[in-house]
């Protein structure tokens, strides 16, 4: 399995990571050594086999429709880096 | 007094023998000789442990009785505890102040147990070692040159260490019970869903689970008994049978239990002297009547593989919350995503970026059929492997661990040797069974014959046998005293 350069400089801007240049390299090579070891997964046969998401059976519960309880305004806001207005605030994203 | 146990504590403060202050002080005492040393915690407040103890020696002295009341813990740093720091390890989560109480949290606060410190872990509970803390490295209290196990490093040292008769980590592929089998204490991780994950730091979602610690399986069970069962705030939590067992442990009848040993778990990998110690505590369930008998679990080969694969993509979505937008230390660059991606370089380590990254990998395009819905369905063949052998056994015994504990450094720079280190820890999550280490006995430090090293016994039960299976390790616990040894911190 090959990984590139180019491979981990997508994925790191997908993810929102900045990686220095001396990063790049070694991450790189664990990907792909991590990503070909995980080829074996190649050697099963998985036709038919239905994913497991979630291996206990059980429904999802439903709770009544009713308003609670739940955090306040300034709650939400009392670890913000900053904020304004009863808001998150963020550099300009445009 | 330092190494009491709950049994022990709870009596004696029910008697009036001791008081909840008086298990705070002395608690603090030995942190504060000890962590210059184990550095197993990354926060402590005397002040306000001492006033919870003053709270439950009030609600002791109205008559009030309860399995947990002012008996001391400790808690992972992936716990939200409000109005005190979290860290998960990172230096991402610089500032934050819990703003509420996880579920797990509230449950022993609402018992009356007496919560003292925060303890360290590998960064967002991914590491095997100790050794991926933002804050420093966790020493073995049984020999400081090697790793305690991790990610629940802090917890567990806490206990072997006796700064706290009982802990909370988590166990997403093996973080309480590799720790626990290194530092020779008791830990469970439950059926998924017995115990809630509201207020835990999402790690892997589908693999997440609150992880209780203490001595011995009695011990444990006191604990159990206030945390387990359904909350509205996880859907995915359910009740568990017998739980009205836990309060007071009686230990399972062992004559006639069938005990399935895996041979994929007994083959060559597994160091000589943790072989012995295993044999040597199956030897003591069959002298009350066990029967052994070998099983197999066939995709035992591809569990690793499956669960790095899963747990790398669930990271990959759990951790962009992690971006200084609402908490943690932000990082200014300019626009919006040079901030993100400013504040995420400063903030997570190594280990961290690197399975945010295989994440990222494996969810996207073109690569999702190869590898993350490959390895669900590879989950599916593990599970049904469980599924037989339960068909023919009440219970599975394996090594906790193949290896002893690890030197530092020996394979933090390596990430498919430190993966390799979760090989016998990582099929029962996918599965979503129950599963325990206990103290299995004891093998010669390598470098150091005169120092001992704890080896672990894991026990895997089926889905929701969580109160059979602590009885079983009970019944164990009743019939050695590996639980009962403590390091030598005397120096």
């Amino acid at each position: 399995m090959d990984v590139t350069r180019e491979d981990v400089l997508r994925c790191a801007r997908l993810a929102d990571l900045r990686l220095e240049e001396a990063e790049i390299e070694p991450m790189r090579r664990a990907m792909e050594e991590l990503l070909t070891h995980a080829q074996s997964l190649d050697a099963l046969d998985l036709a038919g086999v239905e994913p497991t998401t979630h291996a206990l059976p059980m429904t999802l519960p439903r709770r009544e429709d009713a308003v609670v309880a739940s955090f306040t305004q300034a709650q939400a806001l009392a670890n913000a880096p900053d904020a304004a207005e009863g808001l998150f605030r963020v550099p300009k994203a445009l | 007094m330092a190494a009491g146990t709950v049994l022990e504590w709870r009596e004696g403060l029910d008697q009036g023998d001791l008081s909840a202050v008086s298990l705070v002080q002395a608690a603090f005492d030995r942190m504060d000789r000890l962590e210059p040393t184990l550095n197993a915690l990354v926060w402590r407040d005397r002040e306000g442990a001492l006033g919870a103890a003053r709270e439950a020696d009030r609600r002791l002295h109205a008559g009030e009785r309860s399995p947990m009341l002012g008996v001391p813990f400790i808690l992972k740093d992936n716990f939200n505890w409000a109005g005190t720091p979290m860290g998960c390890g990172s230096k991402i989560l610089q500032g934050y102040q819990s703003p509420y109480d996880a579920t797990v949290v509230a449950r022993l606060l609402r018992a009356g147990a007496v919560p003292l410190a925060k303890a360290n872990m590998d960064e967002f509970a991914m590491g095997s070692s100790g050794e991926y803390s933002a804050f420093g490295p966790t020493r073995n209290p049984w020999d400081g040159s090697r790793v305690p196990g991790g990610s629940s490093s802090g917890s567990i040292v806490s206990v072997a260490a006796s700064y706290a008769p009982f802990a909370l980590g988590s166990d997403t592929g093996g973080s309480v019970r590799l720790p626990a089998g290194f530092c020779n204490v008791t830990a469970l991780r439950p059926t998924y869903g017995v115990l809630s994950r509201h207020g835990l730091t999402a790690m892997a979602s589908s693999l997440d689970q609150p992880g209780p610690v203490a001595r011995s399986a009695a011990d444990l069970a006191k604990g159990f008994a206030v945390l387990a069962g359904r909350d509205p705030l996880d859907s995915t939590s359910v009740d568990i049978p017998g739980a009205e067992r836990l309060e007071d442990l009686r230990p399972a009848d062992l004559a006639g239990l069938r005990i399935g040993l895996p041979k994929e778990y007994f083959g060559e990998g597994i160091e000589a002297p943790v072989r012995e110690a295993v044999a040597a505590a199956l030897k003591v369930f069959e002298s009350q009547g066990a029967i052994l008998e070998e099983v197999s679990l066939p995709h035992t080969a591809w569990a690793l593989d499956t669960y790095y694969l899963l747990c790398t993509s669930e990271v990959g979505s759990n951790l962009s919350r992690f971006d200084g937008v609402r908490y943690g230390a932000r990082v200014p660059d300019g626009g919006f995503h040079a901030m993100l991606a400013a504040t995420r370089d400063a903030g997570l380590g190594a280990e961290v970026k690197r399975r945010i990254l295989l994440g990222t990998f494996c969810l996207s395009k073109g690569y999702y059929e190869a590898f993350y819905l490959k390895a669900l369905k590879a989950r599916t063949l593990i599970a049904a492997d469980f599924a037989k052998a339960f068909a023919k056994v009440d219970v599975l015994a394996t090594p906790t661990s193949p290896a002893l504990p690890f030197r530092f450094g020996e394979k933090s720079a390596d990430p498919i040797a430190m993966y390799l280190a979760d090989a016998y820890s990582v099929a029962a999550p996918l599965a979503a069974l129950p599963c325990m280490s206990i103290p299995a006995g004891f093998a010669p430090s390598p470098d150091t014959p005169s120092k001992r090293l704890p080896v672990g016994l894991q026990l895997i039960g089926p889905a929701l046998s969580d109160v059979r299976l602590l009885e079983l390790a009970h019944a164990f616990q009743c019939c050695t005293d590996h639980h009962a040894q403590s390091p030598d911190l005397s120096t």
